[in-house]
């Protein structure tokens, strides 16, 4: 296998389950991602996705498998990878400009103040905040926050941009407002992107690739769905590509009917599927309980 | 109708008026109603002297003091400037020193659980002694009277900070801590950058609380130790007699306790901020 710009392998996350015994939340989880690609995950609650995101952001750590970076294993968290939050995190004691300044002198501490103020300006006109730099997080709109946290994490240029359901919290109306301007900033840097979502046209319109997760406990990600449609992209006419539909019900389908038994590749990989070109859902593969009983027997003979 | 403002002064300048009056009415000196026995003569008439003075008496007594507070006639004759001067400077010493150790070793106690759970129990301890029984102890021990109202004003002025810093720092939310991981920020950057301003209006609250503490104390403390302060010059004044100079300097008191606080407040204002 050639290596990928991120490599994920054989990840998994147990708990304590409170009463003696423990609890996978998600296992063998492994997937790569290609340098300039955006990728989003989805899921039902209670799969995981937040703490695969976190593992990766270096802020969690998995109870086994591992994660390389650049032929780098991922360890603590680290200024080439940059996070947005769902609850934004703007440090409230600082103006919209000083947030991204903060981040930018962490980024490149050798940079002159002139150099940096220009840099983080640039970034916060990107989001179409150049009129409120001065204004704390405190008197911005929700929106308006996550607009200055997605710039704050794009003005450090990691190369891997982690958002976690950035707009989750936001009504529908600056949903979408935010979605295209994600869009148009993301054809300008081609950052690569991990983002978690819950909402299926969200991905369809953000992503090159759409990661399915069975449900937890013992999530895994089963499925990784291409989406073949051209950049640039827009929400007033996305819809308009036949292969949109498709997709969309491709996804829906997954998420109402089969995320409870769906399962990846024999190896552990998502089975690569492509609705626009007619690929329909799996068949539900019968090794599984083969493999189970095979266990069960193997475990009798021990 | 005037403004909530102005109707509030209006209630509170009658209400002082009202006060006055009653106070000024019930010191009223008796009518003599039978002459003056001889053995009253003797005494000096000391009937009219023995009650409290009427607030007339207190704001002479406060004219001739403001109208030149920096006087200093001897030991036991210093205007009233220089008392308060003493006291504040008492107290300011003794609270720096407190600062000093307080904010350190609150951000240690807030960043570790561990030096928490192991110190926590001194601190239990030692919290609710009165400041002012560790003068004797501290007397013996610094041997300088001065210095050892300083001492009572350090002791009874570390644990709020202490306490609120440890507080504070240990309840930053966790999302501003995880911005500075993900930017890589060294524990050093991460307490100045992070955790110190989110944690200063916490912390602001404890130094708030230790200076209104301070000003109460050092003024038994000076009780104590004498020579110089205001709390000296309150039991001199009581042993002199002075009833209204004494009705004086508490005022006096509570003005500059007061302004104490209005500093601090001001402070607090500067670090607050909103989510």
């Amino acid at each position: 296998m050639s290596k990928s710009f991120l490599e994920v392998d054989g990840l998994s996350k147990v708990y304590p389950d409170g009463q003696g015994g423990d609890l996978t939340v998600f296992e063998d989880v492994r997937f790569a991602l290609e340098k300039g690609e955006f990728v989003c995950i989805i899921g039902h609650s209670g799969c995981g996705k937040s703490t695969i995101l976190n593992v990766l952001a270096g802020l969690d750590e998995a109870s086994s498998g591992n994660v390389v970076m650049n032929g780098k294993e991922v360890k603590g968290p680290g200024l080439e990878r940059g996070v947005v939050f769902q609850n934004y995190s703007l440090l409230p004691w600082k103006t919209s400009l000083n947030n991204i300044v903060f981040a930018v002198k962490a980024r490149w501490p050798k940079w002159s103040k002139d150099k940096v103020r220009e840099h983080s300006e640039r970034y916060l006109k990107m989001v179409g905040l150049d009129h409120a730099l001065n204004r704390k997080p405190s008197q911005l709109s929700g929106g308006m926050r996550q607009r200055v946290s997605i710039a704050r994490a794009f003005a450090t240029q990691p190369e891997l941009l982690l958002l976690d359901e950035p707009f989750g919290a936001l009504d529908a109306l600056t949903r979408g407002v935010i979605q295209d301007e994600l869009v148009k900033i993301w054809e300008e840097t081609r950052q690569t992107v991990f983002m978690i979502t819950h909402d299926v046209d969200e991905a369809i319109l953000l992503s090159d690739r759409i990661f399915l997760m069975s449900n937890g406990p013992n999530a895994r990600i089963a499925e990784s769905v291409k989406v073949n449609l051209p950049h640039p992209r827009s929400r007033a006419t996305i819809f308009q590509n036949p292969a949109h539909h498709k997709i969309r019900d491709y996804l829906v389908d997954f998420l109402v009917n089969r995320s409870g038994s769906a399962q990846p590749e024999e190896d552990g990989s998502p089975i690569v599927i492509d609705p626009s070109a007619g690929d329909a859902a799996p068949k539900p593969v019968p090794a599984k309980p083969d493999t189970k009983t095979e266990t069960a027997a193997r475990a009798v003979n021990a | 109708m005037a403004s909530l403002n102005v109707r509030a002064a209006l209630l509170s300048v009658s209400f002082l008026i009202l006060m006055l009056g009653l106070w000024e009415l019930s010191t009223q000196p008796p009518a003599a109603q039978e002459a003056i026995t001889e053995y009253e003569l003797l005494m000096g008439v000391a009937g009219q002297e023995s009650r409290v003075p009427p607030p007339s008496a207190v704001m002479k007594v406060a004219w001739t003091e403001l109208s030149n507070p920096f006087y200093d006639a001897g030991a036991n004759d210093k205007g009233i400037g220089i008392q308060l001067a003493y006291s504040v400077y008492r107290v300011l010493t003794g609270y720096l020193a407190a600062m000093a150790i307080a904010l350190p070793l609150g951000f240690l106690i807030g960043m570790s659980p561990l030096m928490y759970k192991a110190l926590n129990p001194y601190i239990q301890v030692l919290r609710p002694i009165s400041p002012l029984a560790w003068m004797p102890l501290a007397l013996f021990i610094i041997q300088d009277s001065d210095a050892s109202a300083i001492f009572v004003i350090f002791i009874c002025s570390i644990w709020p900070m202490l306490l609120n810093t440890a507080f504070g720092v240990a309840n930053v939310r966790q999302d501003w801590v995880n911005v500075a991981r993900t930017h890589e920020l060294n524990p050093f950057k991460t307490a100045i950058t992070v955790i110190l301003p989110a944690a200063a209006p916490t912390i602001l609250t404890g130094m708030r609380i230790s200076i209104g503490i301070a000003w109460l104390v050092i003024v038994a403390a000076e009780m104590l130790v004498g020579g110089t302060g205001i709390g000296y010059y309150v039991w001199n004044e009581w042993n002199n007699l002075d009833l209204a100079s004494v009705i004086f300097s508490i005022l006096m008191i509570g003005v500059v306790g007061m302004l104490l606080d209005l500093a601090l407040g001001k402070a607090q204002k500067l670090v607050e901020y909103k989510e």
